[in-house]
């Protein structure tokens, strides 16, 4: 999977991002999940190619670093062709959960505790 | 944001928190991913030059053609609302920029050592120490043999009382979830004593 021959695979994502390498937003960090709106908005423009891609992986809930990788794109990449869906109202994005160093949330460790305890 | 009115019927996104397997270069990170992960686990390359990196931080890598770093990482569903991931951090210290990205949110993290070549693990130790991140060591057998105690290798590496260090074989599925669950124990004696 990956790697190999990374010659010619720098100037794809370059080109399916139209040459933008940053995102108009913030939202998709690595642990971001990512849900396509079902049905989609009724005036939705038909979408490109790679963003019919995203939106066929993300029919159920999927983190963007899943999406990255079965994409085979850099999550940079793919933060920026998600943003244009967000803006597009073809997705909706959920943070990761927050963690605070200062006021642990103990309810949240135990549940990883228990759920790592089930394996 | 656009779209949030829409998402009432959409399938509802779980929480997602993530914990880093850090240490050096061929500790068996990936390994230890692999063998808790209920996927195998997936690979992101991101190109360099994407990343901010300057020309010039170029110099000096390996091969000219070593123009992207790679993240492993994995999946464990915790419950139908919680999902956890594991990263397992680049190796290479000059990669390093990535893991503020990555170490940004996570519960905290996993640094493998190598018995037979320890200082390779000192960079990460000194990463999470420095940022307040907290860690538990693992000790990965090679072969899953441990000629040393535990104790023995907290002295090595200096560490303070506070972070366990636990032998393990990163191969073993109940081995990898053990080290995880110390983490997890550690967090929550820390949070309880807070």
């Amino acid at each position: 999977m990956g790697g190999g021959d990374t010659a010619g695979r720098l100037v794809r994502p370059f080109a399916l991002t139209g040459g933008r390498t940053r995102p108009n937003c913030a939202d998709f960090t690595l642990i971001a999940t990512v849900t396509a709106v079902d049905p989609p908005p009724a005036n939705a423009a038909r979408p490109q190619p790679e963003h019919t891609r995203i939106l066929r992986l993300c029919a159920e809930p999927v983190a963007v670093a899943e999406l990255a990788a079965r994409l085979d794109l850099p999550v940079s990449v793919v933060a920026i062709l998600l943003c244009d869906l967000l803006e597009a109202g073809r997705i909706t994005v959920r943070p990761p959960r927050p963690v605070s160093r200062t006021t642990p949330d103990l309810d949240l460790l135990q549940k990883v505790r228990d759920g790592l305890g089930r394996l | 944001m656009a779209g949030s009115d829409l998402a009432t019927d959409a399938p509802s996104a779980p929480d997602t928190v993530k914990i880093l397997i850090a240490g050096g270069f061929g500790v068996g990170k990936t390994t230890m991913v692999g063998s808790v992960s209920e996927i195998v686990p997936l690979r992101t390359e991101e190109p360099l030059t994407m990343a901010g990196l300057g020309v010039d931080d170029l110099d000096g890598i390996e091969e000219k053609r070593a123009t992207t770093v790679a993240l492993d990482f994995g999946r464990i569903t915790i419950s139908r609302d919680l999902v956890l991931y594991l990263f397992g951090t680049p190796g290479q210290q000059r990669f390093w920029f990535m893991w503020n990205d990555l170490a940004l949110g996570a519960l905290g993290a996993v640094v493998l050592v190598d018995v037979r070549r320890p200082e390779s693990s000192f960079a990460a130790i000194d990463f999470f120490e420095r940022r307040g991140i907290p860690f538990v060591v693992g000790v990965n057998g090679f072969h899953g043999e441990h000629p040393y105690p535990a104790e023995d290798i907290r002295e090595a590496l200096a560490l303070p009382e506070h972070v366990q260090v636990l032998l393990c074989d990163a191969r073993e599925r109940e081995s990898s979830r053990d080290v995880l669950i110390a983490l997890i124990d550690q967090l929550i004696a820390s949070a309880v004593q807070a």
